[in-house]
């Protein structure tokens, strides 16, 4: 018996210490790949210059390009989900009756499980000409239409936990609110949304997070043009497109072009990191508020 | 101006939640500008009661009342009454303090910006006179601008009075009001609404029967749904009629 239960320990310790040791190897590879990398380029120059061109015969180091393409397709994304996302957690918490929540929610859900390149064709093939119409000088690649899908897929994260955040409210601050006199959207917005907004803050840098990690729908709908400009119109090229691109073409190992995608990734998960870990300390530092 | 006799009434009221039968044919008529205290054993319904009096229980899936209640005369369930313009009428304060997580100056004028009043003088004064109505203004005067949430658990509810007597209803439901509070805290409480029935009509749930031959003028003593006896309050503390009101009073139950 005591055997037994030493060995499941034992298990249950190992794959914790898998995980870890993935990740930590993880880090290390980009961390090795990238100082070399550095070794060669500048980070002066990797964060200033103004041009992405390291695979042309005239190479150019700098970041910001690729940064202002997932800048770009994120405050699009963002622009669509937050105010959709919100507006369905305000809806399902104060208009919807329980047995519609309970059915709509996991409805929400599915949008979430579409795989990401379908949402990349449902943007290259049906929004992309749709938005064509009537914005006449949008390319065929372009930041718009990839953003505002990548939106849609995060609406049900952003609805998920902004309901979630809500729900938490005690339902005393809600009574109080009605009490007084208040509409249903006076006491949403008035009472629910401060109240519940270290929540929907969380949840909205997770999206930003999931967002600037995003790859199949701008790889597919955003174009491969690394550019720095904040115009949506155009085709862009964003961080992830980027690694996508140098891992599928025939770039030789181990040259400074290959060197580049962990640049790029580095870049990518310092931004994710910190985005991360500032939603965890907003977490931590407003939940006991109510306890 | 004489008192009315009726200010809050309800006429063979019944109340469900789904099939559960909460409230039975209850009829009883409030005395404006008194103490009513609604007094009975948990699960009674006289809490339930007394959030029809403001519609609180619209909210609740499968709750329906059947009957009336009317307020001045006036049926408060007909379809044209605006339930957030019902409220501004008959305000309440909760059994738990529950003050919004804003400064005591917000809490207390919240009432009156979502009515769209801006005017930053009308709302300073308004703030002033409500905490000094609700004998609170003395220990908050110089931290309008703090958290309320920073305040005692007496303060805070003399706070929630404050709240709602900003927006001047005649009537003031109260659910149990002092009883998440330690006794001098309660006590403040209960001066507090001595003092107010001068100007409103009160009704107060409470399990504290000497809170209810304290506080209030007239006394309804509910058992499983029904108005079992409605009387003045020393007469049905000195000789209630029905036995089940004695068991009561004097403890046998309850």
């Amino acid at each position: 018996m005591r055997v037994q239960e030493k060995i499941i320990e034992g298990l249950l310790w190992l794959s914790a210490a898998i995980t870890i040791l993935i990740t930590v190897s993880i880090i290390w590879v980009l961390l090795s790949e990238s100082v070399k990398f550095f070794s060669e380029v500048s980070i002066v120059r990797f964060l200033t210059e103004k041009e992405w061109t390291p695979l042309f015969a005239e190479k150019k180091f700098g970041i910001m390009p690729l940064v202002a393409g997932t800048f770009l397709t994120t405050v699009i994304a963002i622009a669509v989900a937050l105010p959709i996302g919100l507006t369905i957690a305000i809806y399902l918490n104060e208009y919807a009756h329980a047995r519609f929540k309970t059915f709509i929610k996991p409805l929400l859900e599915v949008l979430a499980t579409i795989p990401t390149v379908v949402y990349g064709f449902f943007a290259l093939t049906v929004v992309t000409p749709f938005l064509q119409s009537f914005i006449p000088g949008l390319a065929g690649f372009n930041a718009l239409s990839a953003g505002i899908v990548m939106g849609i897929m995060i609406i049900p994260m952003i609805s998920s936990l902004s309901e979630d955040a809500i729900s938490a409210v005690p339902r005393s601050l809600r009574e109080a609110a009605y009490g007084m006199g208040s509409t249903r959207l006076q006491t949403a917005f008035g009472v629910m949304v401060p109240a519940a907004s270290s929540g929907i803050l969380v949840s909205v840098i997770l999206a930003i997070s999931r967002a600037v990690g995003e790859t199949m729908i701008v790889a597919i709908a955003a174009g491969q043009q690394p550019r720095l400009t904040l115009n949506p119109l155009v085709p862009i090229e964003t961080i992830t497109t980027y690694i996508v691109q140098v891992s599928l073409g025939d770039v030789p190992h181990g040259s400074l072009e290959y060197r580049t995608i962990f640049a790029a990734g580095m870049t990518l998960f310092v931004f994710t990191f910190l985005l991360n870990n500032l939603s965890f300390w907003i977490k931590k530092k407003y939940q006991e508020k109510y306890d | 101006m004489t008192k009315k006799y009726s200010k809050l009434e309800a006429i063979n009221l019944d109340a469900y939640y789904g099939d559960f039968h909460a409230l039975k044919g209850i009829n009883i008529a409030m005395e404006e500008k008194a103490v009513t205290a609604f007094i009975g054993p948990s699960g009674c319904g006289k809490s339930t009661f007394l959030r029809t009096f403001n519609r609180m229980n619209d909210y609740i899936d499968g709750f329906r009342i059947e009957g009336q209640i009317l307020l001045d005369g006036r049926d408060i369930y007909e379809k044209d009454i605006r339930v957030d313009e019902l409220r501004k009428e008959v305000g309440m304060v909760f059994q738990k303090p529950n003050p919004f997580p804003k400064s005591i100056y917000e809490n207390v004028v919240y009432g009156l910006k979502i009515q769209g009043i801006k005017d930053k003088k009308i709302l300073q004064e308004a703030c002033e006179t409500s905490l000094q109505q609700a004998a609170i203004w003395d220990e908050v005067k110089d931290k309008l601008d703090k958290s309320a949430l920073a305040l005692s658990g007496g303060q805070q509810q003399r706070l929630c009075i404050a709240r709602a007597l900003a927006i001047q209803p005649s009537v003031i439901l109260m659910d149990e009001p002092a009883s998440a509070l330690d006794p001098i805290s309660s006590a403040k409480i209960e001066e507090l609404i001595y003092d107010l029935k001068k100007d409103y009509t009160i009704v107060i749930v409470t399990h504290n029967m000497q809170q209810a031959g304290r506080v209030s003028d007239h006394t309804a003593f509910f058992y499983m749904g029904e108005l079992v006896e409605y009387a003045k309050t020393k007469t049905m503390f000195t000789s209630p009629k029905d036995t089940r009101t004695q068991n009561y009073i004097t403890g046998r139950f309850g």
